[in-house]
């Protein structure tokens, strides 16, 4: 029998595997560097970057929900120069591709950082239309497949790297999301951003969250993630990366089947931050009982 | 400062009881690896051993002996009332030792410590060897039930106050701080505490031209600086309570915006 193969390619980029990190809950990997074992991962997306520096929002920032966690961060992050100089430099040993997740305020500011972040460090840009947090850079560009397109456009034009769009699930029709980002030249989809939500303090009669909204991910948001990427799956030939409360190798191996090409691990890093690094044995055994070789013979392959 | 590279483990619960009547529990496990070397004010990121609550919860380490922690906690909500579920000999996953500890260098050390906030404080004596005070603020005298015993043969000496005067003096620490630190001559307070005990704590050991160090308490996810929920403005601009505190000298962080 043959070895079995988690490699794979997304959007011309060698991943070692079909396992990356969602923006926002892998810091730049630095973070991670006592449990992952970046060999087994096919890429690292790093938070959320703006041309200038963001301090985020002011009070309490995560609030913890059945199966899940709203957070309203608000896009804290050094910003795209200090990313540039200090950080990507550090994280080359890696030896991981870097994919940087960027938001804009503007349409030409999107095209700006793509622009900026056309280098040898970075293997693609990831657009953040959906950030439910911030005004700006946020869910303006995402719900709206106008601007969404626009953005897109701006973005390909200032690079030579993919362009990955990420989608918001806040949408009455995530297909159509979708069609519209392939047509505008959107070389990759990642689905799904937060789902919109809110927690209540009873006592005070105030929100928990400091933005008084917040961006719901983990277990709670799996079942609709999935049916968002099957969906998509149908709609779209694009490469999808799957994401949305993956938490262990059977629930990266449902966005498989599903549809997804790779899949992001975002909310789970916070509670076990080797949590890849068991997907990964986690999927290469589960291969291995079903005798299959290659992580491709399961994608899309959700008989419905 | 000692960096020490984070293990992530299944402990073992050697012991797990009630210690005080409001609710106070203490936690000794096994971590299998040597504690000994862990700073007071580092913390951990336990996980409540029940799969529904998703994120672990940050305790400070209380006590370290050997390859064991002991660990301090309240019943404040589902996850604590969960965890004080868990069975002597049952498996917790503890993730740590996280964030940064008290600096001991000093001659003459006095530890403020109120409420919960005096579990870390019982460590930091131990480094002290029983060079330190402590001064030590509760509501009332039933809830002093476990941090004296715990203190009992390591510090030199005790300053008590509850809130209703029910034993030792009665107001807050901070309240009598003023009198203690000028019939002593301490070089260094360490605070742990409620925020506002420690806002007051710093601004009166800045009069005093004493040094002073707070550990402070912020919602966080992950513990390892890349959540950024627990991001707070310092003099030198944005710090992470996970990473780069909890200690943090109290004139870095408390100061007149």
């Amino acid at each position: 029998m043959s070895e079995i193969s988690l490699k794979t390619e997304l959007a011309g980029i060698k991943m070692n595997s079909p396992i990356m990190t969602a923006s926002g809950t892998f810091g730049f990997g630095e973070e991670f560097e006592d449990f992952a074992d970046f060999s087994t991962l096919g890429a690292i997306v790093v938070k959320g970057t703006t041309l200038q520096p963001r301090s985020g929002n002011k009070g309490i920032r995560i609030a913890e929900t059945p199966a899940g966690m709203l957070n309203c961060i608000g896009l804290e992050n050094p910003g795209v120069k200090v990313f540039i100089d200090e950080i990507s430099p550090r994280i080359k040993k890696y030896n991981c591709p870097i994919i940087v997740n960027i938001s804009g305020s503007t349409v030409e500011e999107y095209g700006e950082l793509a622009n900026m972040l056309d280098i040898d460090a970075v293997a693609a840009v990831e657009l953040n239309v959906s950030c439910p947090n911030v005004k700006e850079g946020g869910i303006a560009f995402g719900v709206e497949p106008k601007s969404m397109m626009s953005v897109i456009r701006a973005a390909k034009k200032n690079t030579h790297k993919p362009v990955i769009i990420k989608l918001s699930p806040n949408v009455t029709d995530i297909a159509m999301m979708a069609k519209a980002a392939e047509e505008a030249g959107a070389d990759a989809i990642s689905l799904i951003n937060t789902l919109m939500g809110m927690a209540i303090d009873i006592n005070t009669w105030r929100p928990v969250l400091g933005n008084i909204t917040g961006g719901l991910s983990g277990p709670a948001v799996k079942p609709v993630a999935l049916r968002m990427v099957w969906e998509v799956r149908k709609a779209v030939s694009l490469p999808i990366i799957g994401m949305g409360g993956i938490m262990n190798a059977q629930d990266a191996i449902e966005f498989f089947l599903a549809g997804a090409d790779a899949v992001a691990v975002g909310t789970a890093n916070f509670v076990e931050p080797d949590i890849t690094v068991k997907i990964y044995d986690g999927l290469e055994k589960y291969l291995g009982q079903k005798n299959l070789t290659d992580i491709k013979d399961i994608i899309g392959k959700l008989q419905a | 400062m000692i960096l020490h590279k984070h293990f992530l483990a299944d402990g073992a619960i050697i012991r797990h009881e009630k210690i005080g009547a409001n609710d106070v529990y203490l936690l000794d496990i096994d971590i299998f690896t040597n504690a000994e070397s862990f700073a007071a004010g580092q913390f951990v990121q336990l996980q409540v051993p029940d799969g529904e609550i998703l994120l672990r919860r940050p305790l400070s380490i209380a006590d370290v002996s050997g390859s064991r922690i002991v660990l301090i906690y309240r019943l404040i909500g589902k996850g604590t009332e969960r965890l004080a579920r868990a069975a002597v000999g049952s498996k917790v996953s503890i993730l740590g030792p996280l964030g940064t500890g008290f600096g001991l260098e000093c001659k003459r050390p006095l530890l403020v410590g109120g409420g919960l906030g005096i579990a870390p404080l019982l460590l930091l004596a131990k480094r002290f060897a029983g060079q330190a005070d402590i001064l030590m603020g509760c509501k009332n005298a039933a809830q002093m039930d476990w941090p004296l015993p715990l203190f009992k043969n390591v510090v030199k000496n005790t300053f008590i106050t509850t809130d209703d005067g029910s034993m030792g003096m009665r107001g807050f620490t901070a309240e009598h701080l003023p009198k203690i630190l000028a019939e002593n001559s301490y070089d260094k307070v360490f605070v742990c505490g409620p925020e506002i005990m420690m806002k007051t704590v710093a601004k009166i050991t800045a009069g005093h031209k004493i040094a002073c160090e707070v550990s402070l308490e912020k919602r966080m996810a992950c513990g390892l600086g890349a959540c950024l929920s627990c991001t707070i403005e310092t003099r030198q601009g944005r710090k992470k309570v996970c990473k780069d505190g909890p200690v943090f000298n109290s004139t870095e962080v408390f100061f007149d915006e």
